[in-house]
């Protein structure tokens, strides 16, 4: 009965967003005509409670959903099919986005808060912007609602109830799944707000600075949001496959990078678009292709199209059906854009050497590097559709072209925020960068001469690293040195992301330059030694998990001698399905992870096991989170939120 | 479009410009996503007819992975069928069938040979290690030289070759169980090889 409720809510919230999509669209047209102003008038008036209404419905049939894991009623094929008995409480309620039916009521609901934050947030902004930004907003709904309750509806009951369900993919029994889906998902579907934004420009002709003063954090918080998701993705892949590796440019993983990537150039462009006027179409552009890469990623995943790790199954009616919505939402977009932007105003003329130079070379460098993952990603299809054969492309191309553009990116990072707007002379900057540059070349250089293996990589790593942080810390020191010019929370944000940036590329390189592995066959009491540390292999023991068996590896980590920690590397064999798992067992450290995994008994007690030191990757993680907290901090800046008056 | 009228400025032609590009981009975009979606449930999606089936194996002599130093050559493996399932560390399409083709081994119809593809050493042991070793045998071509006489491009794929050393089969692609009952499992049948 239950069940039924949920699926009137999502049915009731499908109806409220075509409310919320026609009758405030067709009102903001109207608005410009004296003699239909009492409609406008109230046609936009139903904007704001229908997004409110959404949210309630949208929530409603979520709880519903979850309230049917938790208490197991197999009826619902989705329930069944996703859990089962023995099933812990926690995984659960995380079962829930578990697989695609449920995981789109995720993103429903997501879009939903969204949806309800932009109303609560938007009484600065004029009714009529306000209307069509809901609007479209409206209509991305009616797309993820319909495709939901039409294609793949969590709410279908069975005919004949099973007594006990299948069982969550073991790969998503983790805390890290836990929170890594909504994460992502709140950063995809938080696009749609500069998206919608976009459209509202296109329609009315004009592209307003105070608006787009307006959806800049949005933008940045969307961004912060993915940034944290793609981390956790990268981190469970770390501990949860057992490879310890931390990026594998799998095809869903790039889905979720694409649009990571067109978020930070769009992040850039509508700095320079807000502050200058410069670029206006591009911003525009920008903001279509960045929310169109979400849903892209979201055909990619769904659809069936391209195999994967991730993907779920494959479905045909369910890949025409989204290849269809996306049509529609970024043919539409295009269409309006081809039409509108080529008359929107010119912005201010801007020298050579300015700062929006080096922030459009910001932005080719991302939307080259972005077209690079697309054609990568897109790559075998292509082939296969022009007959030219299968082809698999992997980390060689991806890594070696995106290093390429990368690297003069890096460069470029400390110079922007060091040169000023429409007009700079070069040697300015360059004067007080050099001696910065300098010595991160010699700290390069010590690297190379220190670093026992992987030479080029550390030497790399250390000075893009110290150059990126020096060249950052270097604009804050002209900042607060400078008198009576506040320090603001967009300039916090930035320095805190750009130094995510160096960061990130200690880790990236060090950890790839100085990873020591070793597969060993170990039997109990065998000692074997990496560098400062060393490994005691203490046998293995059968654990009972609650819905799993597993071979409990023993290994003691030591370093310089002292115990480090007790590793328990983890093979689990799921009750149901059968499907084995590895867990690594991890210590981790702010300068090295000891990482061990447990492989094949080889029989007398003897194992295969796996051992790693990598320094570093941490820095990888949290890089990416001072990257995210750059954005969060950026669209606390209260300068975003006075937008009836000008600029102070 | 008609007749193009005279621009006074140069601003429309470079919308032109843009628009079309848009245009091209959005369109092949759409077109190949299409086609992906239509070819994404044939279940002989990745079949291509093998030049090979009907005719005799080619000839190979690789080294094997778990013993260094030592060769198999296809004249030693003739006398019994066997089923060739080419693999790599890198690919994961390799990784979704490799519980199929672990469970197929496990009935013992016929030996399962390991074809190890463009590898490095140390990640196909990994590998193997971490998911189980179904092989009877693992054979390895680094360089994918040899690949290039059975046709591979692309892992994973699958090969029957039956007792006399003709290829009799082949799947491009992750093998799953309605592949193993629909396809396999009646050439074997065929071939006499006994349940």
């Amino acid at each position: 009965m239950l069940a039924e409720l949920g699926q009137t809510a999502a049915l009731l919230a499908l109806l409220t967003a075509l409310l919320q999509a026609v009758l405030p669209l067709a009102g903001a047209q109207a608005a410009a005509d004296p003699a239909r102003a009492r409609f406008a008038t109230a046609a936009m008036a139903v904007a704001r409670p229908a997004a409110y209404a959404q949210l309630v419905l949208v929530l409603f049939a979520y709880v519903v959903l979850t309230i049917a894991f938790v208490q197991q009623d197999f009826s619902l094929r989705y329930v069944s099919d996703n859990s089962n008995s023995l099933l812990p409480l926690v995984y659960r309620y995380t079962a829930v986005w578990g697989a695609h039916e449920g995981s789109l009521l995720l993103w429903a609901l997501m879009l939903s808060v969204w949806n309800a934050a932009v109303a609560l947030w938007s009484k600065p902004l004029p009714e009529v912007v306000v209307a069509r930004v809901l609007g479209v907003i409206g209509l991305v709904a009616i797309g993820f609602l319909s495709f939901m309750l039409f294609t793949s509806n969590p709410f279908e009951r069975l005919l004949l109830v099973p007594v006990e369900g299948h069982d969550l993919n073991p790969l998503l029994q983790d805390p890290g799944m836990i929170i890594h889906p909504p994460m992502l998902y709140v950063g995809y579907i938080g696009f749609v707000v500069p998206f919608a934004f976009a459209i509202a420009a296109l329609l009315d002709g004009n592209v307003d600075a105070r608006w787009l003063r307006w959806t800049r954090p949005w933008t940045n918080v969307a961004w912060g949001f993915l940034t944290i998701g793609i981390a956790l993705g990268s981190w469970w892949a770390y501990y949860e496959l057992g490879w310890g590796g931390w990026w594998f440019w799998d095809p869903v993983e790039n889905a979720s990078f694409m649009p990571w990537l067109a978020g930070a150039a769009l992040i850039h462009s509508q700095a320079a678009t807000e502050k200058r006027g410069s670029f206006a179409g591009w911003t525009l552009l920008l903001a279509i292709a960045t929310f169109s890469l979400s849903l892209l990623g979201a055909f990619l995943v769904r659809s069936g199209v391209l195999t994967s790790v991730h993907s779920f199954a494959a479905d045909p009616s369910r890949g025409l059906f989204i290849l269809a919505f996306l049509a529609a939402v970024v043919g539409g977009a295009l269409l309006l854009y081809v039409l509108r932007a080529p008359r929107l105003p010119e912005g201010r003329a801007f020298a050579a050497t300015s700062r929006e130079t080096l922030l459009l070379v910001n932005n080719l460098l991302l939307a080259a590097a972005c077209a690079m993952v697309l054609l990568g990603t897109l790559y075998p299809l292509l082939a296969d559709a022009l007959d030219l054969g299968k082809v698999s492309v992997g980390p060689p191309y991806f890594g070696t072209l995106f290093v390429l553009l990368m690297a003069p990116l890096v460069l470029l990072v400390p110079f922007g925020p060091l040169t000023r707007w429409q007009q700079e002379q070069a040697s300015r900057p360059l004067a007080m960068l050099l001696p910065w540059l300098g010595l991160a070349l010699l700290l390069g250089v010590v690297a190379w001469f220190m670093a026992p293996q992987g030479k080029l990589k550390a030497a790399a790593g250390v000075a893009a690293a110290t150059w990126v942080l020096l060249g950052t810390l270097r604009f804050v020191w002209t900042r607060l040195r400078a008198q009576g010019r506040a320090f603001t929370p967009e300039m916090l944000g930035m320095t805190l992301a750009h130094v995510g940036i160096a960061v990130f590329l200690a880790g990236a390189l060090l950890v790839e330059a100085l990873n020591v592995q070793r597969e060993v066959a170990m039997r109990p009491g065998d000692m074997v030694e990496i560098g400062r540390h060393t490994f005691r292999f203490d046998g293995v023991e059968r654990v009972q998990g609650p819905n799993y068996v597993a071979d409990r590896g023993l290994v003691q980590a030591f370093r310089d001698d002292r115990p480090l920690e007790l590793l328990h590397p983890e093979k689990r064999a799921y009750a149901s399905g059968g499907q084995v798992m590895t867990d690594a067992g991890i210590h981790a450290g702010v300068f090295a992870d000891v990482f061990a995994a447990l492989g094949e008994s080889l029989g007398n007690e003897a194992w295969a096991v796996r051992l790693q030191v990598k320094p570093f990757v941490r820095w990888i993680w949290a890089g990416a989170f001072l990257m995210a907290l750059g954005g969060f901090v950026t669209a606390t800046d209260r300068r975003f939120r006075r937008v009836t008056q000008d600029r102070a | 479009m008609t007749t193009p009228a005279p621009s006074p400025a140069p601003a429309p032609r470079r919308g032109k410009a843009t628009a079309a590009v848009i245009a091209v981009v959005f369109v092949a975009l759409v077109g190949l996503l299409f086609y992906g979606v239509l070819v994404s449930d044939r279940a002989d999606r990745e079949a291509l007819p093998s030049p090979l089936i009907g005719k005799p194996a080619p000839e190979f002599s690789l080294p094997v992975l778990h013993e260094a130093g030592r060769l198999v050559s296809s004249r030693e493996l003739h006398g019994q069928p066997y089923l060739l399932n080419v693999w790599g560390s890198w690919c994961p399409g390799c990784r979704i069938e490799h519980p199929v083709i672990a469970r197929f081994a496990e009935t013992k119809r016929l030996r399962v040979i390991g074809y190890n593809w463009k590898d490095e050493h140390a990640d196909a042991l990994r590998w193997l290690e971490q998911f189980g070793n179904p092989y009877w045998l693992v054979l390895v071509d680094y360089d994918g030289r040899k690949a290039i006489d059975w046709g591979i491009y692309g892992a994973p794929e699958t090969f029957l070759v039956d007792a006399d050393g003709i290829v009799r089969w082949k799947h491009v692609g992750p093998v799953d169980d309605a592949v193993i009952a629909n396809e396999l499992g009646p050439v074997l049948d065929a071939i006499g090889v006994p349940r």
